[in-house]
């Protein structure tokens, strides 16, 4: 293990390890996904994947934002942005990610006025700051980041900021799991839940998963020993058949989540019938818009939305990763044209999305691998 | 994205609502605190903050271990860009000197 002397104890990572070890019954195999991309991203980074036992697979849910959001929806804002007077304002996270037409980066090379914000809050900024631009922020995020995005909105509202306005992306993370459990070429035996989108929406969003499909969760922190403990007491309960909802992130998760942030969420957003999902179509409920109440700053209802449906491109396997019925490297542009370099998918974009995080820990590691076995 | 940064309050603006002062590793940014209304932190409180807003209270602790936990994953340059750009300001001028809100681990 490459980076286990750095870990605060490493005395309890071996511990824990080797709970699991007695843990795993060696003739049955475990795939047990881990819906965060931070999760994700860690759990590469960490290359806990070499210290757990071999038939205990983790599987890459769909948690990573900027990975879900289907490319016509990127083409759609940059269209608005590309009017006279409009400034697009988006995390960094967007700006490398490829539309049909270019990424936003390339977008503000051609000269429109392209924008990184840290906060929704700096958009609205921006907006206050130049009256004689409209501002649009283009949001993305699950329930970590909605809630902030909502604060923005009534805050816009409030100050009678008229030239504000967010392109909303935002999705929530429940609809999704539904649908990874519903997809027939599926098996998973349990979940590590998100860390963050659980300190807003609590635990018992996911009750519905142990009580009706009878998988356990666990929602976990983003240490190395965090995410061990997780999978210990996912262990647990399939060897006792229970399946129940646990909270391994106490110390920041509260069970019932954040108040104020559930009750912001509501007073600015609704639920969609339905919204396209990169790699796994569209599922209903899954995403939310921007109520009545705040249409005047609701960007799909300000400007004309050309509503671009862009298909990936054949060879990219994005759907099949994005769903964990593949792994990065098994799709054919892995690596090759795909790279984080030159990014095709937006899987490789993100350092939460599973090619990314994949090729940065594992895939370079193998080819230092290889070219010291050759040297 | 799903990184939380750890702050300590430094300041609670007068006047103005659901809005603070943090400090992370010596450079001072303005927070909104609106999503802890429930439970506002005051001044020497630790909060745990996402794109910019206040999310979570934490204990000192805590913050430390997030800290040490986004220098295990390389992303304290990433934190530390983002957190320099709250407030859209991208001065660099403020990361020296020696840091006044580190946190402490009291073991």
């Amino acid at each position: 293990m490459r980076y286990v002397d750095e870990f605060r104890d490493p005395g309890l990572i071996t511990k824990a390890s080797e709970e699991i070890g007695r843990l795993v019954d060696p003739a049955r195999h475990y795939r047990i996904m881990e819906v965060c991309g931070g999760h994700t991203h860690a759990i590469y980074r960490f290359g806990l994947k070499d210290i757990l036992p071999q038939n205990l697979e983790l599987i890459h849910g769909p948690g990573c934002p900027v990975c879900v959001l289907p490319m016509g929806r990127i083409d759609d804002g940059l269209t608005i942005a590309r009017e006279p007077n409009r400034i697009f304002a988006a995390f960094g996270d967007m700006m490398r990610v490829p539309g049909a037409k270019g990424s936003p980066l390339e977008h503000k090379a051609r000269g429109v006025d392209v924008r990184i914000v840290y906060s929704p809050a700096d958009a609205l900024e921006i907006a206050r700051k130049n009256p004689d631009k409209e501002v649009m922020f283009f949001a993305i995020g699950f329930e970590t980041t909605a809630p902030s995005t909502a604060l923005t909105l009534m805050s816009a509202k409030k100050q009678g900021i008229q030239n504000f306005s967010v392109f909303c992306n935002h999705v929530t993370i429940v609809p999704a799991i539904r649908a990874i459990l519903d997809s027939p070429d599926m098996r998973l035996d349990g979940f590590i839940g998100p860390g963050h989108v659980s300190t807003v929406i609590g635990c018992r969003p996911y009750e519905w998963i142990a009580k009706s499909e009878g998988k356990p969760v666990v929602t976990s922190g983003f240490e190395p020993l965090d995410l061990l403990q997780s999978i210990v007491m996912l262990l647990k309960q399939l060897n006792a058949r229970e399946a129940k909802v646990e909270n391994q992130y106490k110390r920041v998760v509260p069970w019932e989540g954040n108040r104020a942030a559930l009750n912001a969420m509501a007073e600015v957003f609704e639920l969609r019938p339905y919204f396209e999902w990169r790699g796994l179509g569209f599922i209903s409920q899954s995403a939310l818009r921007i109520r009545d109440t705040y249409s005047a700053w609701d960007a799909e209802r300000r400007y004309s939305v050309p509503e671009t449906r862009v298909a990936d491109p054949k060879s990219a396997q994005c759907g099949e990763v994005l769903k964990g019925v593949l792994k990065p490297a098994q799709c054919k542009l892995f690596g090759k044209e795909c790279t984080p370099e030159h990014p095709i998918g937006a899987l490789m974009v993100s350092s939460e999305g599973s090619c990314a995080a994949y090729y940065n820990y594992e895939h370079r590691k193998s080819l230092v691998t290889t070219i010291s076995a050759v040297a | 994205m799903c990184l939380a940064i750890p702050g300590k309050i430094v300041e609670i603006a007068e006047g103005q609502n659901e809005v603070g002062v943090v400090e992370v590793t010596g450079v001072r940014r303005k927070v909104q605190l609106g999503l802890l209304s429930e439970d506002m932190p005051v001044k020497g409180d630790w909060v745990l903050i996402h794109v910019g807003f206040a999310m979570s209270k934490i204990s000192e602790w805590d913050a430390a271990e997030q800290m040490r936990l986004l220098a295990l994953l390389g992303e304290v340059d990433q934190a530390m860009e983002e957190v320099r750009g709250y407030g859209g300001e991208e001065t660099r001028s403020e990361t020296s000197g020696v840091s006044q809100a580190w946190p402490r681990l009291n073991h």
